[in-house]
């Protein structure tokens, strides 16, 4: 039961009340309670890229991200929505989590002995054999990308029921082991599949495709990653390093 | 073949579809009259000239783009030549079969405040003598001229500013236009509607959530009947025999918090069987009392004949979302056969009357409770098909887990009013799979896996064919018999529709809505 006073309050500040509720029971699982990231982006700043304004972030929520495992929300009313955007603009308005390390040493391990180019991209060079890091420092918190260095398959996707079935997203990072009919043996990560065919990438780039009927084995490897853990190939500080460059990869130039 | 054409001509100008020409459907298979192919929903063509010794030769014919962002469910009418198609939100196209060119279009712009929980959808129109009816995503229903897409009416159903839509194709019977609601995750009170159609004058309506002082009042706790739910969209049956409409009916209000609902909750997740002039209730089945899954029993029905316990019986089959295969006596609404027919932890069976026997703390909770089958369920609204060649039963089935969140909801008119959520079970993979069963027991014949779980429906033909499609794009055709893959298309967008079949000419077609279009499908000539 309400208050009077709790009534009168309540006309600013249930908007942002509603908007945490929406939040925690539909955004949180992958944005984290406080929006600072996860498995989703960290929100938890003051300037969204993809939703630079209140009406991108309204078709954000409605729509969801084509090519990315942000679903839409065909079950929320407009002000329900509006209510959200209310809560989410709030959490940019906390300051953004230090990072310790040298971010220029990072750079160089990025490029010379952690190998990272081989199978990841950035500004559109590299491998395609793990996800773009062109913005992550946008898109993942520090604590969820070290957590990705030292124990990659920490966060491998657990499945993709999300949003599959109406964006029509490659079935990206799926360790996936073959052997063809004609006896080829192939690893590699699953790029897309339906009852009849599937496509892979290996370690070298290369994209193969195989009806299923010429297939004698396929194996899928979830909760699996290509990646190695780099706990004892980089030491701690150099660890430190890397996450403090990963943090400043935010798009753009 | 200039004569089969300027006949041709000649016959869509004068497109009459009287209620005589529904109800003898299966008589002029070349036509694709109503939602489901006849009033017994059984989604089987006639036609037989694609078969499995020559479906290998099936190509596109032609394809149109829908100019629309939303999923395209819709099931296209096929009447002397002519398609008539509906577009998200609520627009209707009329399409020559032969060219696929556009004859005409009707445009209805959605006001700002609509909503509904899953998309601004259509599944498909209604044609009785020369009109073509649409039930639309603002909660109209609308009568086109049939030659023409130009508006004879246009009545209010409800108000969409309080979470009513329209998303189901209407039910032409006799002299009357049936149509349901959606909008059970806002609260509202569902009913089904019938309306004169020469002049959109209501002529009766069946509210599913009984009012004050009505009988069933008494299977929800408190004042909980006035959030009830329990709406009607998706398309029903009709037995001329009896005058009787069929008709599933949806999740109770708020979805996944039933503390404050205590009770059966009637009508929800039920089957309907009401008398078509009147409205008027002649028996009801509840497949899932005081649900907390939403698991809406807005599955189609299918109308039947079989012998079940040793006698010949007129039949209803129900392929429900809560997993469970029903044969239910058509006259009397008794329950006679249940069985599993997909993965689920939530029941030990079901009882002599065809109640579930729950299985404790299956219940949503704050903390999640991991249960099969998933929210979208074993199966959804996507059509099943009957075959009476095979005499099988083909359900497009969903083979998945979820966990189910309780929450607390408030009621506000317009806003959802769910109390919970869910989300997938972290590193499981989804699968489905397109099951024949025998329709009498509910036993399975055969079934084709399917990599996730099927938001499409099926078609069988007396060629001894089933089509199906996958959210992955691709239009398949199976034996009807063996289950066995016999063709398949890429067509390069997620399938979220039902297949329907054609004459054109003299040559059978097949169509499916995928991704933003609709494609037709005939033999190569040879």
């Amino acid at each position: 039961m309400k208050s009077t006073l709790a009534a009168v309050l309540c006309s600013g500040l249930c908007l942002a009340q509603n908007g945490e509720r929406l939040f925690q029971g539909n955004c949180a699982l992958c944005h984290g309670p406080r929006g600072d990231g996860g498995k989703g982006t960290n929100l938890a700043q003051p300037r969204l890229p993809r939703a630079p304004d209140d009406e991108a972030l309204f078709r954000v929520i409605r729509q969801g991200i084509p090519g990315t495992e942000m679903p839409g929300t065909r079950h929320f009313s407009d002000d329900d929505i509006r209510e959200v955007i209310s809560f989410v603009r709030s959490l940019g308005q906390t300051t953004p989590p230090k990072v310790e390390g040298d971010a220029a040493h990072g750079a160089e391990l990025y490029r010379g002995k952690g190998n990272c180019a081989a199978c990841h991209t950035m500004g559109g060079r590299g491998g395609a054999m793990g996800p773009d890091l062109t913005e992550i420092g946008v898109r993942r918190s520090p604590g969820h990308i070290r957590t990705s260095i030292v124990d990659p398959e920490a966060w491998v996707p657990d499945n993709f029921l999300n949003y599959r079935w109406y964006s029509l997203i490659p079935d990206n990072f799926v360790q996936v082991r073959l052997v063809a009919r004609g006896g080829q043996r192939l690893t590699g990560v699953r790029i897309n599949e339906d009852p009849f065919s599937i496509q892979i990438r290996d370690a070298g780039d290369r994209v193969h495709s195989f009806w299923k009927t010429e297939l004698a084995e396929l194996h899928k490897d979830w909760g699996k990653s290509p990646m190695p853990s780099y706990r004892g190939v980089l030491t701690p500080g150099e660890i430190d390093d890397l996450v403090a460059y990963l943090v400043t990869l935010r798009g753009g130039s | 073949m200039k004569l089969v054409i300027f006949l041709l001509a000649a016959l869509s100008l004068n497109a009459q579809v009287p209620y005589d020409r529904i109800r003898g459907a299966d008589t002029e298979p070349g036509n694709w009259l109503t939602y489901s192919g006849n009033y017994s929903s059984h989604r089987f063509t006639r036609l037989n000239q694609i078969t499995a010794a020559n479906v290998r030769r099936l190509k596109p014919a032609w394809v149109y783009q829908i100019k629309a962002r939303e999923k395209v469910q819709t099931t296209p009418l096929v009447v002397d030549g002519i398609m008539y198609l509906t577009e998200p939100p609520s627009d209707v196209t009329a399409l020559d079969t032969r060219t696929g060119r556009p004859l005409w279009s009707y445009r209805r712009p959605m006001p700002k405040g609509v909503r509904g929980c899953c998309a601004q959808i259509n599944r498909g129109a209604a044609i009785l003598d020369d009109m073509v009816f649409l039930g639309t995503f603002d909660a109209h229903l609308v009568a086109l001229d049939i030659k023409t897409g130009l508006v004879r009416w246009d009545v209010t159903v409800a108000d969409y500013n309080v979470g009513h839509s329209i998303t189901v194709a209407p039910l032409a019977v006799k002299d009357k236009i049936v149509v349901g609601i959606a909008g059970g995750e806002y609260g509202v009170r569902g009913f089904l509607d019938a309306y004169d159609a020469k002049t959109g004058k209501r002529a009766w309506r069946f509210w599913t959530v009984p009012a004050a002082g009505e009988p069933g009042v008494e299977t929800w706790a408190g004042d909980s009947y006035k959030t009830g739910a329990a709406t009607t969209w998706v398309t029903g049956a009709y037995d001329p025999e009896q005058n009787l409409v069929f008709w599933g009916t949806g999740n109770p209000g708020p979805d996944w918090n039933g503390e404050a609902r205590k009770g059966d909750n009637l009508y929800s997740d039920s089957l309907l069987a009401l008398d078509a002039d009147t409205g008027q209730l002649k028996w009801y089945f509840q497949f899932t009392p005081h649900d907390v899954h939403d698991w809406d029993s807005t599955e189609v029905p299918v109308l039947a004949e079989g012998v079940v316990h040793g006698q010949k019986r007129k039949l209803v089959l129900f392929a429900n979302r809560n997993a469970f295969y029903y044969v239910l006596d058509r006259q009397s609404g008794k329950f006679l056969v249940g069985k599993q027919f997909a993965k689920q932890t939530w029941a030990k069976g079901l009882d002599d009357s065809g109640r579930p026997i729950r299985i404790p703390n299956t219940s949503p909770t704050v903390e999640g409770t991991k249960v099969y089958p998933s929210v979208p369920g074993a199966t959804n609204w996507f059509s099943p098909s009957y075959s009476p060649m095979a005499n099988l039963l083909y359900v497009a089935t969903r083979d998945e887990g979820g966990i189910y969140y309780m929450g607390e909801a408030e009621y506000r008119p317009g806003s959802q009013f769910n109390a919970g959520g869910f989300r997938p079970i972290p590193g499981e993979e989804p699968t489905g799979a397109i099951r024949a069963l025998k329709p009498n027991s509910g036993e399975l014949a055969w079934e084709f896996k399917l990599h996730t779980p099927p938001w499409a429906g099926v078609m069988s033909t007396a060629g001894g064919l089933v089509f199906g499609g996958t959210n992955e794009g691709d239009f398949f055709a199976l034996d009807a018999t063996s289950g066995k893959l016999l063709w398949r298309f890429q067509t390069g967008g997620p399938i979220t529709s039902n297949p329907m079949s054609y004459l054109s000419g003299s040559k059978q077609h097949v169509a499916i809505a995928s991704g933003s279009a609709v494609f037709t499908f005939a033999l190569e000539e040879q």
